[in-house]
């Protein structure tokens, strides 16, 4: 093929026996930490050409005229394409709504927008080409809030909607609405004792993978082309690029090639369909690279977001009722903004118990970056508030905060505002207790005696911007509920492959899914799912590509519920097959092949009481069982418009954080002593696994409490800050103490019991360190991530 | 572009001569960012890294000269009792890998007033050695920096080394930023106590144009401890007075609003660090140092 650096087959081939529930090690691990690993910008082809894209300067204009002449005259370039130059009418592409220009027409709609491609030999090339193309604007006035989106003379970022959200919102410029109303909340306020109300502020998160946009296209000589990737979802790639290249979908094949991390921001496309066009046009492979700068402006990011909540409650500390409004800003396209607005408003109760609530989610169309998929979507910014909310009526009510959220937990069997009932364990005041019960980090761990301050138990660190001075804790904590897998009536499967044949005198199975490996970890428990189920030491993952059905995607913390359950359902398929093949040949030397439950184990079959019947290698021969099956969670519904009401989840996810801090009153410097975790995951394939997603999720939520914000300028819709010198993440010594406890309270309708872990932990982190800074300061702080003048008040 | 590989000092300075406008190149850290970036796109590179005595210091007994690529980590490792001060500067510098790349020259020939380096420099007291084909003349420092990201060297001149006063007393770095590793500074503020000459010295870093010292706020100290009788009786500085030198400093300040912080809480930071470094080093400077020098 002549691609280098494109993924290869993972063998994970081990004497142990590695299944579910234990800590296998990820085959990638060792690569990943050793710099080996093949990421997508790694590939390279023979005679490959350099893609690079031309973006808007402006936020919001009408193009008057794009000249590429001088650029297409530059030696070494091969193509340079603009709008005109797309092969078919399908010019857009989108995740729900095809509102998304593949290449900018008649207008820009947010500062680094796409607006021409070319394809040079050298990236250098490529780039300086792309400067001489000539673009005149005439610039527009920019929306940036709901209130210059929705004034009555406000242009419309889109016009013509038609999209299936159009006839229900509003107005022009929302994307979606969503409201939820159950009993009535203005009766309830009424019995209320105490009535607390808050507007709150969430900024605009990055997802900041490590590895940014990048891809290779090599044409192929039956028209078609392949595309090497890195994404979170290949089919749902597949279904946006295939039409606007004109190519049947089995002409564009695809392959995943080494993410360097995704957290939503992948789940739109990026270079892929410009990556495809360059190559179709110029019959050569094209690569292309987003640098960090680039990247910033290559996906979409978390919604901002602005929420207003009131509640109330009574004198002996039950919640009454809840009001809340949040606004989202989605940006210039929609994205994923439709489900957004659904997570929102659906979980903006949090976990807890109110029958009367009036809830209204929106997302705005706005000239600000486009937003969409991140880790908790929705969730997040509405836990952020709703969490703020119980700390000052627990205040109001000389509560213990953590006591005032017991009281009003939900738990199995309550009934939520949309009117599905918790059908699973939810043990909220459980985590609870938990973080609450751990020990507290020692104080002042800075004084050693007899020596110096260690500054890097200090806010500032070696910063060196405090021995202690001005320095104060803080305690506070969180619980967050997030739903796992896709809502509201999607039809949410996935497929496996799974081939189980002899080779070199040892049955080996093979799992083959379209599942995006994004470091989540999957690569690693659909081998120990392969080896539970078929009793084999040796699986090979397959590369994931479209030679396979669609796994659906890598977020909502839903791959080794639903690919899991895929790969679990295949495997038992196998080996229904298998046993079929050992009752056929060896039925009549034993009466249990009939009569006993069989197992495969230890590369036997066995029977449930631990009798060898055969072994595989006999029972297999030279034959090999191959099948292919999509698994399905159980069906969800949408939610209806008006109302709200709707089984729109499939599951519940939970997790409680308790927060310490060190807060540098002075300075206005934060440092994160501890973040302790609690959640229930159902059942722990991979104890590991789930330990390193809640502490990654951890850290995230973290880092939008304290420095992660893409600022944009209010008058011009500009990103202020698109590099890591100014929009910063959290390095190791801004990481606290993470201690993780992990309860496995089985979900009876999931595979093996599991819950989706990967969000939880971002929803609850964030507010817990919130809580823990307004218990150090006393400020009211409604706003993340907090910076240093907001504690100053300076 | 050109790349110029200078073997020796002396064809680096006839490459300056002949291309005034090469950039000097050491670790990278700043010059190849802003290439990356496409910022910069200088016609030549002049090369410094086959320079090894540039990579070396001497200490004397007034002052180390400091080669100009002499990198942060090792003023960190091998600098710390002579210049304590530049030595906590570097060790805010980014991350390991740059503080073993990016060195002092670099940070004095970008003048950039977030450069880690130039609060600690100002307060202690240095010269730079700048030198071209014309000779060799020694810049004060207070003198060099001269506009935002300017510096006083001629086109033809390059950074030899800087000749840094080797401490006479306790010194002391803060920087502020919004995380607690790897950060630009939003401001910074360097101290040094020096007992020799009744004397204290400030610098200030990403707080005006360019790095500036705290002029107004030094003579009022040095009043203020010359009147009271400070330097003699290493009593405790009265809470007013270092209010006042606090405020004074944070008076010097002339800051921008900009991404990484607003102009009035660099100010009100600025005051903050200037009263605590004043307390840590007049703590060292009364005999009670090892409780009070930030260690890391």
């Amino acid at each position: 093929m002549g691609v280098t650096g494109n993924p290869t087959s993972i063998n994970q081939g081990t004497r142990t026996k590695g299944g579910i529930g234990e800590s296998t090690l990820r085959p990638d691990g060792i690569l990943k930490v050793t710099g080996e690993f093949a990421y997508s910008s790694d590939m390279w082809h023979e005679d490959m050409l350099w893609g690079h894209t031309l973006r808007s300067t402006v936020a919001h204009a009408e193009i008057v005229s794009i000249d590429t002449s001088e650029a297409l005259a530059t030696s070494g370039v091969y193509a340079v394409l603009t709008y005109d130059d797309l092969p078919t009418s399908v010019k857009n592409y989108g995740l729900e709504i095809q509102d998304t220009p593949v290449l900018a027409h008649g207008k820009v709609r947010h500062h680094g927008e796409p607006v021409a491609l070319v394809a040079a030999d050298h990236p250098e090339t490529a780039r300086r080409a792309a400067a001489k193309i000539k673009i005149d604007y005439r610039e527009l006035p920019v929306i940036t809030d709901e209130a210059s989106a929705t004034a009555p003379d406000a242009i419309l970022v889109h016009e013509g909607r038609g999209d299936h959200h159009a006839g229900h919102v509003p107005h022009p410029n929302i994307v979606h609405r969503q409201p939820i109303v159950r009993g009535d909340a203005d009766a309830a306020a009424a019995r209320a004792d105490v009535i607390v109300s808050g507007e709150y502020v969430f900024g605009m998160q990055d997802q900041a993978f490590l590895g940014p946009e990048s891809g290779l296209a090599v044409p192929a000589e039956d028209g078609g082309v392949d595309l090497y990737v890195a994404t979170q979802w290949l089919h749902s790639d597949l279904r946006q690029i295939a039409p606007v290249l004109g190519l049947p979908e089995d002409k564009v094949r695809m392959t995943l090639s080494g993410v360097g991390g995704a957290f939503g921001g992948r789940e739109d496309l990026s270079m892929q369909i410009h990556a495809c066009l360059l190559a179709l046009r110029t019959g050569k492979p094209v690569k292309i690279v987003y640098n960090r700068f680039e990247s910033f402006f290559g996906h979409v990011h978390r919604h901002p977001a602005k929420l207003w909540y009131e509640h109330g409650a009574t004198r002996d500390g039950k919640l009454t009722h809840m009001k809340c409004r949040i606004v989202l800003d989605g940006g210039a396209y929609a994205s994923a903004s439709p489900a957004v607005v659904g997570n929102a408003s659906s979980l903006s109760v949090g976990p807890y118990v109110i029958d009367d609530v009036d809830i209204e989610a929106i997302a705005l169309y706005t000239n600000n970056p486009p937003c969409g998929a991140m880790r908790g979507f929705g969730a997040v910014q509405a836990c952020f508030a709703y969490e703020a909310q119980m700390d000052k009526l627990a205040a109001e009510l000389s509560m213990d905060p953590v006591e005032f959220r017991q009281l009003n937990a939900m738990e199995q069997g309550t009934l939520l505002p949309t009117g599905q009932v918790v059908d699973s364990p939810a043990p909220v005041a459980e985590l609870l207790r938990r973080v609450k019960a751990r020990p507290l980090p020692p104080e002042r761990q800075w004084e050693v005696a007899g020596e110096p301050a260690d500054v890097r138990a200090l806010p500032g660190g070696l910063s060196n911007t405090t021995h202690g001075e001005g320095v104060v804790r803080g305690i506070g904590y969180a619980v967050g509920l997030k739903n796992v897998g896709f809502s509201e009536g999607f039809d949410d499967y996935s497929t496996a492959r799974v081939r189980m044949e002899v080779i070199g005198g040892e049955p080996v199975a093979t799992v083959h899914t379209a599942m995006a490996e994004v470091g989540q970890g999957g690569v690693t428990v659909h081998a120990q799912i392969a080896r539970t189920e078929l009793g084999v030491a040796q699986v090979t993952i397959r590369p994931a590509d479209t030679q396979v059905g669609s796994a659906g995607s890598t977020s909502a913390s839903r791959q080794t519920y639903v690919t899991g359950g895929a790969v679990k359902h295949s495997c038992e398929a196998v080996r229904e097959k298998v046993l079929e093949m050992g009752r056929r040949k060896f039925g009549t030397y034993h009466p249990a092949w009939a009569t006993a439950e069989l197992l495969l184990e230890g590369g036997k079959v066995v029977t449930d009481g631990g009798e060898v019947l055969a072994d595989l290698v006999d029972v297999l021969e030279d034959e090999a069982v191959d099948i292919e099956l999509e698994w399905r969670h159980r069906p969800t519904e949408a939610f209806d418009l008006r109302t709200g009401q709707g089984n729109g989840h499939v599951q519940y996810s939970f997790a409680a954080h308790r927060a310490v801090v060190e807060v540098d009153t002075e300075l206005g410097l934060v440092k994160v002593i501890e973040l302790a975790c609690a959640q229930d995951v159902g059942k722990a394939l991979n104890p590991l696994s789930v330990e390193g997603q809640i502490q990654g999720g951890t850290t995230q939520g973290l880092g939008v409490a304290v420095m992660e914000e893409i600022l944009v300028d209010p008058k011009t819709a500009k990103v202020r800050n698109p590099s890591f010198t100014d929009y910063l993440i959290p390095t190791i010594l801004d990481t606290p103490t993470i201690p993780v406890d992990v309860l496995e309270l089985a979900d009876d309708h999931a595979p093996y019991g599991l819950r989706g872990i990967g969000e939880a932990p971002t929803l609850s982190s964030t507010p817990a360190v919130l809580a823990a800074i307004r218990n150090a300061t006393g400020l009211e702080l409604n706003r993340t991530p907090v910076r240093p003048e907001h504690i100053t008040g300076t | 572009m050109d790349f110029l590989r200078p073997a020796r000092w002396e064809e680096a300075l006839a490459a300056k001569a002949e291309h005034p406008t090469a950039v000097p190149i050491a670790g990278g850290t700043d010059v190849m960012v802003e290439i990356n970036f496409d910022h910069r796109r200088p016609e030549y590179l002049l090369d410094l890294n086959r320079i090894g005595e540039l990579s070396e210091w001497e200490v004397g007994q007034e002052n180390v000269r400091l080669g100009a690529c002499v990198p942060y980590s090792h003023i960190m490792e091998h600098l710390r009792a002579e210049l304590p001060g530049l030595a906590l500067a570097s060790h805010t510098v980014a991350s390991p890998q740059i503080r073993n790349r990016g060195g002092v020259g670099g940070n004095l020939g970008t003048a950039s007033p977030a450069g880690d380096a130039h609060p600690a420099l100002l307060a202690a007291g240095a010269e730079v050695e700048a030198e071209s084909v014309r000779g060799t003349r020694m810049i004060p420092i207070d003198a060099f920096y001269t506009g935002v990201k300017r510096n006083a060297l001629a086109p033809d001149e390059l950074i030899r080394a800087v000749h840094i006063k080797k401490a006479d007393g306790p010194q002391q770095y803060s920087k502020v930023g919004t995380r607690n590793a790897m950060v630009i500074a939003v401001c910074a503020f360097g101290l040094a106590l020096h007992p020799e000459t009744r004397t204290v010295r400030t610098g200030i870093g990403s707080a005006a144009p360019t790095p500036v010292r705290a002029k107004e706020a030094e003579e009022f100290l040095n009043a203020a401890l010359e009147e009271g009788g400070f330097w003699d009786s290493r009593t405790i500085i009265t809470p007013s007075i270092a209010k006042q030198f606090a405020d004074l400093a944070a008076g010097a300040c002339n800051p921008i609003d900009d991404v990484r912080g607003t102009a009035s809480y660099r100010r009100h930071a600025v005051g903050i660090m200037a009263r605590r470094t004043l307390g840590w080093t007049w703590e060292s400077y009364r005999g009670n140092g090892r409780s009070t020098e930030g260690a890391a």
